[in-house]
């Protein structure tokens, strides 16, 4: 592996991340419990395009192969998207949707704010946006974890429930692979293993406040560094992709 | 080769006082959207960068800026995107701040948000200047804004967020 395809690989990691939670969270749009609900949510999915957006025109630029952020989204398939498994998980009830935002958004507040500083000026010029509206993302996740973990009966088992029942797709965020590594080398990409501490910490600290147990599973699922992905993928694809698919190259 | 035949700064000026699609009593010089004007290979480049990176408004303003040029007999424009740096609410001036206050949006206050933890800052109604304000949303009907509401004279109001 050369270091271009490496870096291009990344870019499709960070990318397909922003893109297939954006998604997911674009499902939401009209459906969100209340109105100011469904304002941020699909907010939050309007941030995370604009940055997939960035990072697969800039995975296009390092392929050097002329392929557009376009051309990158719309027709890869499942086996070519490298997001974390738990970008694709379902909404399920309000609680797993922000179970869900809260693990990922306390993983990218700490990885975009070392991403800055990263060798790559294009990487570490998307992180320094990025890192700003994670915050939001992060503070109204946390802001909700505790409102319902603290609240009554039935909002604190089922935000319960939901930290449970996403945790072990948590464990793959902390991965480093051969990419990663080599990466890591070039002062290119960010170290994991200290990211992971910080982020311990800080998922419990908001569990605490919401008087939420911390989920101890040791199990954690894996695969989609290689390409290996739940039923869920396909089925956000097969949506998202059926235009370019039925018609290719059509434009509005 | 095309020798330059109008100057850049020239050219940024009939380009300062396109507004903003969202907030139409500011400039995209006002709000810091606007960042150069270059001269290269018989070609001017106009940089802006975005307020959030999914700004729906850049494709609007992109071509604002080609037509506007044009109007002034200029066709051979760039534009280009910028990330860095950052854009930020403490490139807004002073007078961009009162604008936007007499429009009904209250103004971020400087960049004190850099902290994770930090939305307790007071917002201030910008219809009757009072400080009894609460917050309804942190997302409003843009990515820029939140919303509040005004617990004395009782309207709802946008806060441009600090960023």
């Amino acid at each position: 592996m050369t270091s271009k395809e490496a870096l291009y690989n990344y870019c499709l990691r960070l990318g397909d991340n922003a893109l297939i939670l954006g998604h997911r969270l674009s499902e939401l749009c009209s459906r969100a419990p209340f109105i100011e609900e469904d304002l941020a949510l699909t907010n939050m999915s309007l941030d995370m395009i604009g940055r997939a957006q960035a990072l697969l025109k800039y995975a296009g630029e390092v392929e050097g192969k002329g392929k557009s952020e376009d051309d990158i989204a719309y027709r890869r398939p499942e086996i070519k998207y490298y997001n974390n498994l738990i970008t694709e998980q379902p909404n399920g009830d309000f609680a797993h949707t922000i179970a869900r935002q809260l693990y990922v958004s306390a993983f990218e507040y700490y990885f975009y704010s070392d991403l800055e500083k990263s060798k790559d000026a294009t990487l570490a010029a998307i992180a320094s946006k990025a890192i700003k509206e994670v915050k939001y993302h992060l503070q109204h996740a946390a802001d909700w974890t505790i409102r319902l973990g603290d609240g009554t009966e039935e909002s604190h088992n089922r935000m319960q429930k939901a930290i449970n029942d996403l945790w072990m797709w948590t464990g793959e965020l902390f991965e480093m692979d051969d990419v990663e590594n080599s990466l890591l080398q070039e002062g290119i990409a960010v170290d994991l293993i200290p990211i992971k501490a910080l982020w311990e910490n800080y998922i419990k600290q908001v569990l605490v406040e919401a008087t939420l147990a911390m989920p101890d599973g040791e199990y954690m699922q894996t695969g989609s560094r290689k390409g290996i992905h739940t039923e869920n993928l396909g089925h956000i694809l097969s949506e998202m992709q059926y235009l370019q698919r039925a018609y290719p190259d059509a434009k509005w | 080769m095309v020798s330059c035949v109008i100057n850049t700064d020239q050219v940024f000026n009939w380009i300062s006082d396109i507004p903003d699609p969202e907030i139409p009593v500011i400039s995209i010089k006002d709000l810091g959207m606007l960042r150069n004007v270059a001269y290269e290979n018989g070609n001017y480049i106009v940089t802006i960068t975005p307020t959030y990176t999914a700004c729906p408004a850049m494709k609007m303003i992109e071509d604002q800026i080609k037509e506007r040029l044009k109007e002034n007999g200029v066709e051979n424009v760039k534009v280009d995107l910028t990330y860095t740096p950052a854009w930020t609410t403490d490139w807004l001036s002073e007078e961009a701040k009162l604008k936007m206050k007499n429009y009904g949006i209250a103004p971020p206050q400087h960049s004190s948000c850099s902290k994770l933890f930090s939305m307790s800052e007071t917002v201030v109604c910008p219809r009757c200047n009072s400080k009894h304000t609460e917050v309804i949303s942190k997302f409003g009907s843009t990515a820029c804004k939140a919303l509040y509401k005004c617990l004395d004279c009782k309207e709802p109001f946008e806060f441009f967020k600090c960023h």
